[in-house]
């Protein structure tokens, strides 16, 4: 077993070596321009392009001509909302989108609400699944877009996206969803989902970074996009610029061999995922499991470990790459606003680890992991005013805390 | 964030970690930061009565290593200290030996503020028993 450990794969994800392989010849020797159409090195690369563009639309149920490459799912998440809202400002000016969405969606939403656009911030429950009997109220006759991701990528909880999509469909409201952490990792069909506009990346699916698609609609509805950037109309004239064929290729491959692998790897991801739980639970008491169980990412856990600050236990854990919901690394202090959309106090918020289990993850790896969380955990427990208080009985919310 | 030799040498040995009894008079507790803001720590000191020397002192932390470090370092620079001297030393102090970074310097300062917490229980315990013992002069 080698350290460090990498648990963080819903950052991003490991480039498997078969991907690489399929790559790259279009560095190389296919290096051509998809976009020339009268030699062999332009039609070598459209190959490539399009033979990709089926493996993405194949992983989701679409057909390849619903596929727009991108540079990522940060600029599928613009494009698709500032596409929708600027192609359908005539029909209204509202969108509907949830709490605990990604910054890419977020601070998509607020730009467009400086710019006279009207957003609803859809709060999520404790198990960090949105009502969706709110969201039908929250849908009005101006209303043109609902953006909900499939999955969060904090808390690995699935949203109930085919309701979600059913809703939207019967109001005839266009249903876009960042589709990140979940294509790939759980079956997604955007006819079964009702999908209508949906985000990808390469790098969270064992592909490389740069590269993400959006599947746009063609039909009922057909969903039509203002373009963002201006240039050779590339892509239908969603996304102009040149295409980025080796990473296309990339992406391409990865979709196929989560394809083909998924049932398999999902359970083999889901075991990992038990276990390390199982073997927390059995040694440390007072963790608590952040996000619905029943409604998750299978290679997904967020856990509190109360009375235990996150950054002194990532300082613990220094072999093992995973994540804290505390971001107290930045300047702001501020804990996950994931966490506290559940409800979470700023204290448990604090004291949460994202564990992402990823394919080249081994058991081996998941035991080192938990028993050097259940030893650090424990010497910092011993060194916390706040389990001792706990210990005594003492209700911790209840303490005038002396704020600085 | 790369944290300095000194800091890992706190948080992967903490010196002086513990409890003492919060009633006796002996003793001065100070407790600041909050859980919400990540940090809370506990410091506490004995002092010996006749000679105003801190003989003892002990700190539990909740907070990232560089707070743990914050109030170890102190409760190493308490001991055998008078109370007066205790009272002198200075958040900067603490971010020069640790090298903390400027994102950290509240760690320092919530470090100071627990000496200073501290000193001051033990002093108004002392203020109590001497108005104490003035009632009971005056009584008999």
């Amino acid at each position: 077993m080698k350290t460090p450990i990498y648990l963080d794969n819903h950052a991003t994800t490991q480039l498997d070596p078969r991907v690489l392989e399929a790559m790259l010849p279009y560095f190389t020797e296919h290096f051509g321009n998809s976009a020339s159409r009268n030699h062999e090195f332009g039609w070598a690369a459209e190959q490539g392009v399009e033979k990709a563009r089926k493996q993405v639309a194949d992983l989701i149920g679409a057909t390849p001509k619903e596929i727009i490459f991108t540079s990522g799912a940060t600029e599928s998440n613009n494009l698709a909302i500032k596409g929708v809202a600027e192609m359908y400002a005539e029909k209204g000016n509202h969108i509907i989108t949830a709490a605990t969405e990604h910054k890419a969606v977020l601070d998509t939403c607020k730009k467009l609400e400086k710019s006279g656009y009207r957003v609803t911030y859809l709060p999520v429950k404790g198990d960090g699944l949105i009502d969706l009997d709110m969201l039908r109220e929250a849908i009005t006759d101006k209303t043109i877009l609902v953006t909900v991701m499939y999955a969060n990528n904090e808390i690995g909880v699935i949203q109930p996206v085919a309701e979600i999509g059913a809703i939207c469909r019967e109001r005839g409201v266009l249903f876009h969803t960042d589709g990140v952490q979940a294509v790939g990792k759980v079956p997604v069909d955007v006819n079964k989902d009702k999908i209508d506009i949906m985000s990808i990346t390469a790098h969270k699916l064992y592909g490389p970074k740069g590269v993400g698609a959006l599947y746009v609609r063609r039909k009922n509805p057909r969903v039509q996009l203002t373009a963002q950037m201006d240039g050779g109309g590339h892509e239908r004239g969603m996304r102009s610029g040149t295409m980025n064929v080796p990473g296309i290729v990339g992406l391409g491959e990865a979709c196929a061999i989560c394809q083909r692998e998924m049932a398999e790897e999902s359970k083999k991801l889901q075991g990992m995922r038990d276990r390390l739980r199982t073997r927390l639970e059995a040694g440390l008491d007072e963790l608590y499991l952040n996000g619905s169980w029943e409604h998750r990412l299978p290679h997904s856990l967020n856990i509190s470990f109360a009375y235990v600050e996150g950054e002194s236990l990532l300082m613990g854990i220094n072999d093992v790459a995973v994540s804290s919901g505390s971001a107290c690394t930045s300047a702001t202090l501020e804990p996950s606003y994931v966490l506290k959309a559940l409800g979470l106090g700023d204290d448990i918020a604090h004291s949460s680890i994202r564990f992402g289990i990823g394919r080249f993850n081994t058991n081996e790896e998941i035991d080192y992991v938990a028993d050097k969380l259940i030893n650090v955990v424990t010497k910092l427990r011993e060194l916390s005013p706040l389990y001792e208080m706990a210990k005594e009985g003492i209700d911790l919310s209840k303490v005038s805390w002396v704020n600085h | 964030m790369a944290y300095s030799d000194k800091v890992l040498d706190h948080y992967n040995n903490p010196r002086n970690v513990g409890s003492m009894d919060k009633s006796s008079d002996s003793v001065g507790t100070g407790m600041v930061g909050a859980p919400e803001c990540g940090d809370v720590m506990k410091l506490q000191i004995r002092v010996n009565d006749a000679s105003g020397i801190i003989e003892d002192a002990k700190f539990k932390t909740f907070g990232c290593g560089s707070a743990i470090a914050s109030s170890s370092l102190a409760t190493e620079w308490l001991k055998g200290k008078t109370v007066d001297e205790a009272l002198q030393i200075k958040n900067t102090d603490i971010v020069n030996e640790l090298s903390l970074p400027p994102v950290k310097i509240h760690c320092s300062v919530l470090a100071e503020d627990a000496i200073k917490a501290a000193i001051n229980d033990y002093r108004s315990k002392q203020t109590v028993k001497a108005d104490v013992g003035q009632m009971e002069h005056a009584v008999a």
